[in-house]
């Protein structure tokens, strides 16, 4: 039998039957209206869920059939530069060709430009399996938010021209923000945008640096085009095709996502399209660019894990030591344990976390198009599912990259002395996931990004309603810890939501979201075992190993001791 | 070069037995297959003959045309067949075929070939992973009367009536020209078979035989009647046609086991029963001595 990424998990099979689309794709489908003009477009909603299925049925026998089996001889060979030109290695080639032949690019795309119109939570198990398969990979073919970018915001005769071409994997895209003196601090982006009043054209001029994918045939450039200005409001988004102004400096020599080229792009007067509106360019279109990514990037660090969970389980039932498989030692069987229980509550939260990315787009068009039709209903629909997008995209892109670390440092562990050795797949997987915590904003970004909305309980209408929620009675003693836990979770924000000292506030902030993505991603699992008698176990190992933890963070949040404040400047003086 | 009109091709495929990953229930004491306890598959060389169908139509334009003779189950492989890229797709069935060797076989894809009519190419994989014969695509071009190529790994040319293939033997390649229409055998070095597309995938999710329309109905209830389902699938184009022994002309006496001469003299059933294992301690001389006694056992070498 083929081996297929989708058929051989069944707790993704499990994450994609129990995700409740209904509300989302009655919008995003238009109420179905679509199948009459469109051989890919859903009767109605069984027929969309089982598109769903297929999409990922497809893609996950080209990762496990045609990806993965080349995954170590792509990170070996690597994207290569030679005389200003980057070329992907063979592996990497031959995967684009197969999910070209499969069909399978312009996954989120409108079928308008020969898209899917796929909702962005079944997009991001897509990513997952192709960054099982290749990590590497993943920022090619998970770099469609660009795409998705261009359709939100660019205009009519750019969108016809360049979707379709997207939506056909004949090109892919590239996100330009990047510069040397211009990282976290996007802000101080210095390539420069000119507006030629006699072609009426914008041209570009600058240096951008650490470019995912950079050799791309499109991409979206963050400029200054405001002469004069400093800061973020004097910056737009601009598209960019690729030409001979565009020259591409060199890539970079990285420890791992090695089959994935790091470029630095040189713009002499580049010809450029302005995307949406001038000086909103990183406030609005790249904030949401990033957004997506950021779903993007939490389900690469899961894909990641999950292969490397893989990888030690395998490697822990073969390696045989006082005269019984590894997996029987009971240090062994923690580390696994730990792995397995962490990956299900992360993928738990990552669907969430989709599906209300998902409801807040949808109703985001819905009361944009509405007009006065739009009622109050509605309105208060769309602030709640934007106020859990916005917390919850940057607390799991948090959660699932450090949890891929922290996976692959325990699937190591595992592995013993030879899993630092090049022929056995986690070195790579150890490389990889090291990114994922890093580029699209460090973990420490999250935190600040996810903080203001957690202080302002954004969490709380769903934590009540699965405190609500009928469980099984043999889980009573979880749900009544979490009751317990959620109450210190509501405490800890009160707490930190009153410290009038700002240092304080930022110091303790990452405390506070590791506690909310505990208490959050426990009521999920726990919710599983209303459906799913195998999560029962999951849930109850999930709920004993994060209880204490959610007690620890509360004492500290509570307390937000000044200690470390003050060691601060007498110690790293 | 005279550039070629489009080609038209049929691809001649099996559904088999999955005896590349074989479990220790898959014979049965009499020495017969026990086809359940074996997934069935797209024959692996025949998915090779339906890439190499698909990129001369890339090339040439033309049609794709795939034809399989099985149990009505076998419409899984057409469905398959239908995603990777398939024009059309042709059942052949009936109990009268049952329990066919390659020269029945051979008969009625003939027959079912030339009710087809118009083709340049037949295409079918070298040889089926259940019976291993290799006999059934060289049969079935000698009962239509046209060349065959076998072995073929890749096709360099068609013009002027005529294709140039590479044939891979034994000890190296073979290139021969041959009038069209003609027949191949693919092998499985030739090409990397494309996986199904998610998107025809979507859009023929429903192609099915008249047979499957109760299981259909199973699935999909909104249509609410078969009618309303077959009515569906037919305006779409989607419904997959079934042909019976009549419907291609075949005379009873020369298909299934009426028109198999091949008689199975004897079958040897193999157990391999002994379960005793040896301990080679890891010293020159000891392994010298293994290595020797597997030569002398004919076991390597």
């Amino acid at each position: 039998m083929s081996v297929n990424f989708f058929l051989d998990n069944p707790d993704l099979q499990f994450r994609l039957e129990q995700l409740d689309l209904r509300e989302v794709l009655e919008l995003k489908e238009k109420g179905y209206s679509e199948a009459a003009d469109y051989p890919t477009a859903p009767r109605n909603y069984a027929d969309a869920k089982d598109d769903h299925r297929i999409v990922l049925e497809v893609l996950g026998e080209v990762c496990g059939e045609r990806v993965a089996p080349r995954a170590a001889e792509a990170d070996e060979e690597g994207a290569r530069f030679e005389n200003g030109t980057v070329t992907y290695a063979a592996a990497t080639l031959d995967a684009i060709e197969a999910l070209r032949q499969a069909e399978l690019f312009g996954a989120m795309l409108g079928r308008e430009y020969g898209g899917l119109n796929l909702p962005e939570s079944v997009y991001s198990m897509m990513v997952e399996m192709v960054a099982r398969a290749e990590s590497g990979l993943m920022t090619v073919y998970g770099l469609q938010e660009i795409a998705s970018s261009i359709e939100e915001y660019g205009d009519e005769e750019t969108k016809a021209r360049v979707l379709p071409r997207f939506a056909r994997g004949e090109v892919s895209g590239a996100m330009v923000l990047t510069e040397a003196d211009a990282g976290s601090d996007l802000g101080a982006v210095g390539t420069k945008a000119r507006y030629d009043e006699a072609t009426g054209r914008w041209y570009l001029s600058g240096v951008k640096r650490f470019i995912t994918n950079g050799l791309a045939d499109v991409s979206l450039v963050l400029a200054r085009s405001e002469e004069g200005s400093t800061d973020a409001r004097g910056l737009s988004l601009f598209l960019v095709e690729r030409d001979e102004t565009v020259k591409i400096r060199r890539i970079e020599h990285k420890m791992g996502l090695r089959a994935s080229p790091t470029c630095e792009i040189q713009y002499d007067d580049t010809p450029a399209i302005l995307i949406g509106k001038r000086r909103f360019g990183l406030m609005r279109y790249a904030m949401n660019l990033m957004n997506g990514a950021r779903l993007a990037v939490a389900a690469q660090g899961l894909g990641i894990a999950e292969g490397a969970y893989r990888e030690a389980d395998r490697y822990a039932r073969e390696r045989i030591q006082f005269g019984k498989p590894i997996r029987n030692l009971p240090a062994v069987a923690r580390l696994l344990l730990s792995m397995r229980v962490d990956i299900e509550a992360t993928r738990a939260l990552l669907a969430e976390t989709g599906r209300w990315v998902d409801l807040w787009k949808v109703y985001e068009r819905a009361v944009g198009e509405g007009g006065d039709e739009v009622d109050a209903a509605m309105r208060a629909r769309h602030k709640q599912a934007q106020a859990l997008a916005e917390t919850l995209t940057p607390m799991i892109k948090f959660w699932a990259t450090e949890m891929g670390n922290r996976v692959c440092y325990q699937a190591m562990q595992v592995h013993g002395g030879v899993g630092y050795m090049q022929e056995f797949a986690i070195e790579r997987l150890f490389r990889d996931v090291r990114i994922t915590n890093i580029y699209e904003g460090t973990s420490q970004l999250q935190v600040v990004a996810a903080i203001g909305k957690l202080l302002n309980h954004s969490l709380d209408p769903l934590l009540a309603e699965w405190s609500a929620a009928d469980y099984p009675d043999d889980v009573a003693a979880e749900k009544a810890t979490l009751d317990e836990l959620t109450g210190l979770l509501g405490e800890a924000i009160d707490a930190l939501k009153a410290q009038d000292q700002r240092e304080r506030v930022d110091y303790y902030a990452v405390d506070l979201v590791e506690m909310a993505a505990l208490v959050t991603s426990g009521w999920l699992v726990l919710r599983d075992t209303i459906v799913a008698e195998g999560k029962k176990p999951v849930a109850r190992a999930y709920v004993a190993s994060l209880a204490p933890k959610v007690r620890a963070a509360h004492e500290v949040v509570t307390r937000a001791d000044a200690a470390p404040l003050e060691a601060f400047p007498v110690l790293l003086a | 070069m005279t550039g070629p009109g489009p080609i038209d091709s049929v691809v001649l495929v099996k559904q088999v037995p999955d005896t590349h990953n074989v479990t220790s229930d898959a014979m049965t004491r009499d020495g017969t297959m026990n086809r359940n306890a074996l997934p069935a598959i797209f024959n692996p060389e025949d998915l090779n003959a339906l890439e190499m169908a698909l990129q001369i139509r890339e090339r040439h334009g033309g049609t794709v045309t795939v034809v399989t003779m099985g149990p009505p189950k076998a419409a899984n492989i057409l469905r398959d067949s239908l995603w990777r890229g398939a024009d059309r797709v042709i059942l052949l069935t009936d109990r009268r075929f049952a329990g066919a060797d390659t020269l029945a076989t051979s008969i009625a894809l003939q027959k079912a070939v030339e009710k087809i009519g118009r083709y340049d190419l037949i295409l079918a994989g070298r040889q089926a992973i259940d019976g291993d014969t290799a006999q059934v695509g060289p049969q079935t071009a000698e009962k239509l009367g046209i060349p065959q190529v076998t072995y073929v790994e890749s096709v360099l040319e068609i013009a002027d009536g005529r294709i140039t293939a590479v044939r891979a033997l034994d000890h190296g390649t073979e290139v021969v020209r041959c009038t069209l229409p003609c027949l191949l055998t693919v092998v499985g070095s030739a090409n990397t078979p494309r996986p199904p597309s998610a998107r025809r995938r979507m859009a023929q999710k429903l192609a099915a035989t008249p047979a499957e329309y109760p299981s259909l109905l199973a699935a999909w209830p909104e249509f609410g009647t078969q009618e309303a389902l077959a009515a569906y699938v037919r305006e779409r184009d989607l419904e997959i046609p079934v042909w019976s022994a009549d419907d291609i002309g075949a005379e009873a006496a020369t298909i299934g086991l009426a028109g198999s001469p091949t008689q199975v003299h004897k079958v040897n059933f193999v157990v391999l029963e002994s379960t005793e294992t040896r301990t080679v301690e890891p010293t020159p001389d000891a392994i010298a001595a293994m290595v020797s006694e597997l030569v002398h056992e004919y076991i390597v070498g």
